[in-house]
C-alpha cells in the first residue's frame, strides 16, 4: 500500500488528529476502504497503534450557479444584484397552472461540467420534486434530479501545497459521486424588529449543478483545495462564474471522525461556507469539536450546523422540525431527459431540440491542469509557479500579456509577477484585477531592465514609482528621476576620478593593500550617479585609475 | 339559433343572419335566466360583449379570424383566464385574477371565439358530482326538460318537486350544464378520471378527452399533471372535432405535448364499418352497472355488428387495480401540486401572523375543503420515504400494466372500444350526496379513469333516453394520437343513434321574457 504521508501538504494548517496534550503526531488517515497509520516516529513506538488515533472524512455538496442569461425552467433573465423581485417569470412565483420549461444551455453546461470532471453522462435522466415549505420556495417544492442525474461517477484531482511544499506526490484525487440540474430557491430576508420577512424570488429557479464529491478529503485544507480546482475547472469551461461571494457556488461539508479500522462516525453537515477560507476553518474546528466531544464521552448528533465567521466556530441550526422528509416524486411535466452522442443522433433531428455529448466534447477549453502543464513547457517556468498563477484570478492574463510584450526571460518575469508584483498586491489586499499597474508598463520596465537602460535597484524604483503615479510610462519615470545607467565611459571616468581626489585617505588605503576600501570607493561612486551607473563598470574603472 | 352547430352558427355569422353581438347578447340572456343551474362561476359580461364588437367589426370587413369567431364559448374555472378571476371552485383562490391566459384559451380567443365566463365545478375538479365547490353544486338542465318531466308525470311523482333536480356529474359540471342549456356553443371542460366525459353522459353532450400530449396544458390548474387533459364539451362530435382542431399541437410552454404535426381533424363520413373492429371490454360489465345501461350498451354492441363491423370480447384484465392505483397517484400529484397554495402570493391568506408555519397551517385549513386536504393528506402519506416503494412506485407498476393492457387490445387488431361511460344516468342531488366524495369518485370513475392512465383518447357520445327521459352516453376509446379516426367512428355512431334534443322549450322560447323580469328563472320554468 501507499504509504499517504501527509493528507495535507501544509501540516500547520492541518489537524494533528492526537488528542494527547504534547505528543505531536499528525495522522492524516485515508477514509474506507483501508486506513492509514499515523506517519511520525512517535505514531511508531506506540503500543497499539490506531487506537486511540481520529481520522476525520471530509465530503462536499457543492452548489454551482450555472452560467445562464436565463432560468433553469423559464425565460426570466439571470443577472446579480438587480432590483427585488424584478426577474419574475408566471412560473418562478408558482402561478397555478404554469409549466416547467427545460432550459438548453443549462443541460450544456452540466454535460460540459460533467465531462471535465471524468463523469459519465448519462443519456437519460429524470427530473424529481423535493418538497418542503420555505416561503422563498414558491411552489412548495424543488425540481431535481434525485433519481437518475445528468452526470455520476467522475472524479477531480488536485493538487496540495502549491508553493515550496509542491511536489507530485501531493496530487490527490476526490471521486465525484454525480452531478445534478436543479432549481434554486428565492431569498428570505428575516425583519426580525418587525417580525416580518420579505421574500426575493429573483433567485427562484435559477439552474444550479449539484456537484456531489465523496467522503474522499480528511481536512479543510483538502476541502478547500479540491474545491478551489473545481471552481478554476468551471470558470475555464465557462459553465459557472463560481465566485463564492456572490453565492454562485456553495459549498455544504458533511463532516465526520473516526477511529481508523472503525466504522465511520455519525457525520454532521456544516453550511453557510461562503469563502474557501472559512470552508478550511470551519471544517477544521468541526474535525476537532467532534474529537473532543467524543473524548468528553460525548455524542455526535446527525445535524446541519453553521460556520459562524465571527466566533470562529460552528452551531447547531436546530431544526425544529427535526429530519425532513422531503416526499420526493417524479416531475410529471418534464419528460426524460435524453443526451445523444454521434452514434446515437437521430439522422432528422433538429439541431435545436437535441443535445450531442460528443459535440460539447470536442469543444471542451483547455481544463487548468492542462494550462499548467503547458505553462511549465512553454515558458519552463517550475509546476509550483504555474499552479501560483492560475490560483490567482487574473494573473495568468497579466503574466501572458507582460510575456507578449517583452523581451526578458520567462523566468525573471515570473520571478517579478510572483515575487514583486504579487507581494505588492498582498500587502494591500487587492486583486489582480485591481492593480494601478498595467501588464504593458510592467513589459516595458522589463524590457528597459533587460536592455540594461536601468539597474535593478532602479527597476524596482522605477515599479515603486509605477504603482503611485498611474499613468505614467516607465520611460517617463526615468527620465523624471533621472535613472537611466551612465553609459558614457568618459562621464564616469571623470566621477571616478573626483571621487578619488576627494578621498585620498582611502585611496592610500588601498594602496596600502586594504582592498575592502575598494568597496566603499564604488559605494561613494554609486552615490554620486544617483545609483544609475553598474558597480561592476565602476569597479573596473577604479581599480584602473588606482594602480 | 341558438342551438346550431359550430358549422351552421359560423355559417350564419358569415351569411348575417346573425351578428357576434346578437349572439353575444343572447347568450348572456340566457345565462341570466338560467342562473339557478349555477353554471358559471363567473360571467365575463363586459370583456364578452367588448370581443363581440371586435368580432363585429372583423366580420364587417370580411376578415374573420376563423371558424370560432364570434362563437360565444365558455371555459371551466380551472383554467387561467387574464383579467378574468379564476377560482377552482375553491376558496384558496377566491379572487385571485391570473395575469395570463392558458394556451387553450389564448388559442380560442385568437381564433376570434367569445369568452362568456368560467363555468363551475368540484373544488380544484376533485369530485364527480359537480357538488362539491364553494359555489354550490350545479343542476343539470335535464331536470327541467320536458322529456324527464313527463316521464316523471307518468310515475307519479309531482313534477315541480324542486328538490329532485339531478347532478351533471363532474368535475366539469358546468361546463357540461352551458353547453346543454344552449348558453354556449361550446365548452372546454378538463379531464384526469373522467371529468369531462362523465358530465357529457349524464347531460347528453359529446365530451372529448384528447389524447394526453395533444393539448396543451399550459395554464390548466393541475389535479394530475400526467393525467389532465384539457376536455372539450360540445352538442355533436363534428363541433367537438372543430374545437380540437383549434386547441391541439404542440406548445413550447408545455413540454409534454406532442411535437410531432397533428390534425387536420376534419371527420370523413363514414359509410362502411365493415372494416372496423370494435372491442368490448368484458371487465367493464361490473355488478354494479345499471341493467339499462348494460342493455344499451348491448345495443350499441349489436348496431355496430348489424352494419357489418367485427365486434369482439376483449380483456383489459388490470381493470379492476385502476381505482386504487388512481387513488394513489392522484393523491401524490394532488399533494404537491396544491404545496403552492401557501397564502403567500395569491389566494386566501388567514389571519394568523404568529409564525410563517401557523399562517401556512391556518391558510390551507381555512382555503381547502375536506375532499382536497384529505387527498394531500393521502398524498403526502405515500410519498414519505418508508411508504413511497409500497404505494407510489407499485402503483406507478400497475399503471404501465393498465396502459399495457390497452396496448395488447390495440395490437391485436381492435380499432376502437365500446363501453358504458357511466354507471347509471344522472341520479338526484339529494340521492348522490347520500355517499361522500370519495366513494363517488371511485364508483363514477370507473369506466373513464384508466384511459387517463394510459394517454388515450375517449369520447362520449350521447346514445339515447333512459326510460327516466335522461340521457345516457357510451364511451370510444381510441389508440394515443388517434383521436381523428376515434372522432370519426363516434361521428358514424352518433349519426345511427339520432340522440333527441334536450327539449328546454321554456328556456328557449321565454327567452326574451325572462331578460326584462329579474327574478324569473326557476320559478316561471317550473311553473
Amino acid at each position: 500500500m501507499a504509504a499517504p504521508i501527509l493528507r495535507c501538504a501544509r501540516p500547520g494548517r492541518c489537524w494533528s488528529l492526537d488528542y494527547r496534550p504534547r505528543r505531536s503526531r499528525a495522522l492524516f488517515a485515508e477514509p474506507v476502504p483501508g486506513r492509514v497509520r499515523g506517519q511520525s516516529s512517535a505514531a511508531a513506538q506506540e503500543p497499539r497503534p490506531g487506537a486511540h488515533e481520529w481520522a476525520a472524512v471530509v465530503g462536499l455538496e457543492i452548489h454551482a450557479q450555472i452560467s445562464s442569461n436565463s432560468k433553469l425552467f423559464s425565460g426570466s433573465q439571470v443577472t446579480f444584484l438587480a432590483p427585488p423581485n424584478s426577474l419574475v417569470s408566471f412560473f418562478d412565483a408558482s402561478l397555478p397552472g404554469t409549466l416547467p420549461v427545460l432550459n438548453r444551455r443549462c443541460v450544456e453546461a452540466a454535460v460540459m461540467t460533467g465531462l471535465a470532471l471524468n463523469c459519465t453522462v448519462n443519456k437519460k435522466s429524470l427530473f424529481d420534486r423535493k418538497h418542503y415549505f420555505y416561503a422563498d420556495l414558491p411552489a412548495g417544492y424543488q425540481i431535481t434530479q434525485q433519481r437518475l442525474p445528468i452526470a455520476v461517477n467522475g472524479s477531480l484531482t488536485y493538487s496540495l501545497g502549491v508553493g515550496a511544499q509542491w511536489s507530485p506526490s501531493a496530487t490527490k484525487t476526490v471521486r465525484i459521486k454525480q452531478i445534478q440540474l436543479e432549481q434554486d430557491s428565492g431569498k428570505s430576508l428575516h425583519d426580525d424588529t418587525r417580525s416580518q420577512t420579505l421574500i426575493d424570488l429573483n433567485r427562484a429557479g435559477v439552474g444550479l449543478m449539484e456537484v456531489v464529491m465523496e467522503p474522499d478529503m480528511s481536512c479543510g485544507n483538502e476541502a478547500a483545495t479540491a474545491v478551489r480546482e473545481l471552481q478554476l475547472i468551471l470558470r475555464a469551461l465557462g459553465t459557472s462564474q463560481a465566485n463564492m461571494a456572490e453565492g454562485q457556488l456553495r459549498v455544504d461539508a458533511n463532516v465526520s471522525v473516526h477511529h481508523p479500522g472503525e466504522p465511520l462516525g455519525v457525520r454532521t453537515e456544516v453550511k453557510n461556507l461562503n469563502s474557501i477560507r472559512f470552508l478550511a476553518k470551519a471544517i477544521d474546528y468541526e474535525i476537532q469539536r467532534q474529537i473532543e466531544e467524543l473524548q468528553n464521552g460525548g455524542k455526535i448528533l446527525n445535524e446541519t450546523r453553521a460556520f459562524d465567521e465571527k466566533l470562529g466556530c460552528t452551531v447547531s441550526m436546530r431544526d425544529k422540525e427535526g429530519k425532513q422528509d422531503y416526499r420526493f416524486m417524479p416531475e410529471p411535466n418534464l419528460p426524460p431527459l435524453i443526451l445523444y452522442d454521434a452514434e446515437s443522433l437521430p439522422v432528422a433531428a433538429d439541431p435545436q431540440q437535441v443535445v450531442n455529448i460528443d459535440w460539447i466534447r470536442e469543444r471542451l477549453p483547455e481544463l487548468p491542469s492542462v494550462t499548467r502543464g503547458r505553462l511549465v513547457e512553454q515558458y519552463g517556468i517550475l509546476p509550483e509557479h504555474s499552479f501560483v498563477l492560475l490560483n490567482e484570478d487574473g494573473l495568468l492574463e497579466f503574466f501572458q500579456t507582460v510575456m507578449k510584450e517583452t523581451r526578458a526571460e520567462p523566468k525573471k518575469v515570473i520571478g517579478w509577477i510572483l515575487t514583486i508584483f504579487l507581494g505588492y498586491l498582498k500587502q494591500r489586499n487587492l486583486a489582480v484585477s485591481e492593480s494601478p499597474l498595467s501588464p504593458s508598463s510592467l513589459a516595458e520596465l522589463l524590457n528597459l531592465l533587460d536592455s540594461k537602460v536601468i539597474s535593478l535597484p532602479a527597476a524596482k524604483q522605477v515599479f515603486e514609482e509605477l504603482w503611485q503615479n498611474q499613468g505614467k510610462t516607465p520611460g517617463q519615470i526615468i527620465r523624471e528621476k533621472k535613472l537611466e545607467l551612465l553609459q558614457n565611459q568618459e562621464e564616469l571616468e571623470e566621477i571616478c576620478q573626483a571621487v578619488l581626489a576627494k578621498h585620498p585617505q582611502q585611496v592610500m588605503a588601498v594602496k596600502n593593500g586594504n582592498q575592502k576600501v575598494v568597496n566603499k570607493l564604488i559605494g561613494i561612486v554609486r552615490r554620486a550617479t544617483g545609483g544609475r551607473a553598474d558597480p561592476g563598470r565602476i569597479k573596473q574603472i577604479l581599480e584602473k585609475q588606482l594602480q | 339559433m341558438l342551438g346550431l352547430s359550430l358549422r351552421e352558427v359560423s355559417a350564419a355569422l358569415k351569411q348575417g343572419q346573425v351578428s357576434p353581438m346578437e349572439l353575444c347578447q343572447k347568450c348572456l340572456s340566457l345565462i341570466k335566466e338560467t342562473k339557478f343551474l349555477n353554471a358559471y362561476i363567473t360571467v365575463a359580461e363586459e370583456k364578452a360583449l367588448k370581443q363581440a364588437e371586435e368580432s363585429e367589426k372583423r366580420y364587417e370587413k370580411g376578415q374573420a379570424l376563423g371558424v370560432l369567431d364570434g362563437i360565444p364559448v365558455a371555459v371551466k374555472d380551472n383554467f387561467s383566464t387574464a383579467g378574468i378571476e379564476t377560482t377552482c371552485a375553491s376558496s384558496m383562490l377566491k379572487g385571485y385574477i391570473p395575469p395570463y391566459n392558458a394556451t387553450v384559451v389564448q388559442k380560442l380567443l385568437d381564433q376570434g371565439a367569445v369568452l362568456l365566463g368560467k363555468t363551475n365545478l368540484d373544488e380544484f375538479a376533485m369530485g364527480s358530482g359537480s357538488t362539491d365547490g364553494i359555489f354550490g353544486p350545479v343542476r343539470n338542465p335535464w331536470s327541467y326538460s320536458k322529456q324527464y318531466r313527463e316521464k316523471r308525470k307518468q310515475s307519479h311523482h309531482r313534477a315541480d318537486e324542486d328538490s329532485n333536480w339531478l347532478i351533471t356529474g363532474g368535475s366539469s359540471g358546468g361546463s357540461a350544464a352551458a353547453v346543454s342549456a344552449f348558453t354556449c356553443f361550446a365548452a372546454l371542460g378538463s379531464d384526469t378520471g373522467g371529468s369531462t366525459r362523465n358530465p357529457a353522459a349524464l347531460c347528453g353532450l359529446v365530451g372529448l378527452k384528447p389524447t394526453y400530449g395533444l393539448v396543451s396544458r399550459y395554464g390548466l390548474i393541475p389535479l394530475v399533471n400526467s393525467m389532465d387533459v384539457p376536455g372539450i364539451l360540445t352538442r355533436c362530435v363534428d363541433d367537438a372535432a372543430i374545437v380540437l382542431g383549434v386547441l391541439a399541437g404542440h406548445d413550447p410552454k408545455d413540454s409534454t405535448t406532442t411535437q410531432d404535426p397533428v390534425g387536420p381533424f376534419i371527420l370523413p363520413i363514414l359509410r362502411d364499418v365493415s372494416k372496423l373492429c370494435i372491442g368490448i371490454p368484458k371487465e367493464y360489465n361490473v355488478p354494479e352497472l345499471s341493467s339499462e345501461m348494460q342493455a344499451f350498451w348491448s345495443k350499441a354492441a349489436d348496431l355496430f355488428a348489424s352494419k357489418g363491423a367485427k365486434v369482439v370480447e376483449v380483456s383489459l384484465p388490470h381493470t379492476s387495480y385502476s381505482i386504487v392505483c388512481y387513488h394513489v397517484l392522484c393523491t401524490a400529484e394532488v399533494a404537491s401540486n396544491m404545496a403552492r397554495f401557501d397564502g403567500l402570493e395569491y389566494g386566501h391568506r388567514c389571519n394568523v401572523n404568529v409564525s410563517t408555519e401557523a399562517m401556512y397551517a391556518a391558510t390551507r385549513r381555512e382555503g381547502f375543503n375536506d375532499v382536497v386536504r384529505g387527498r394531500i393528506l393521502s398524498g403526502n402519506f405515500f410519498l414519505l420515504r418508508e411508504n413511497y416503494d409500497d404505494y407510489f412506485v407499485k402503483a406507478q407498476k400497475v399503471r404501465r400494466l393498465i396502459a399495457n393492457d390497452f396496448v395488447k387490445v390495440f395490437n391485436s387488431g381492435v380499432d376502437v372500444l365500446l363501453t358504458p361511460t357511466t354507471l347509471s344516468d344522472a341520479v338526484p342531488y339529494l340521492e348522490f350526496i347520500k355517499e361522500d366524495n370519495r366513494t363517488r369518485s371511485a364508483q363514477d370513475d370507473i369506466f373513464t379513469q384508466s384511459v387517463n392512465m394510459a394517454g388515450l383518447p375517449a369520447v362520449n357520445v350521447p346514445m339515447a333516453l333512459s326510460s327516466q327521459g335522461l340521457p345516457v352516453g357510451l364511451q370510444l376509446i381510441g389508440r394515443a394520437f388517434s383521436d381523428q379516426q376515434l372522432l370519426t367512428v363516434a361521428k358514424w355512431f352518433e349519426e345511427q343513434v339520432q340522440f333527441p334534443v334536450i327539449q328546454l322549450q321554456e328556456l328557449v322560447d321565454n327567452c326574451p321574457t325572462f331578460s326584462q323580469h329579474e327574478k324569473l328563472g326557476l320559478v316561471s320554468l317550473k311553473r
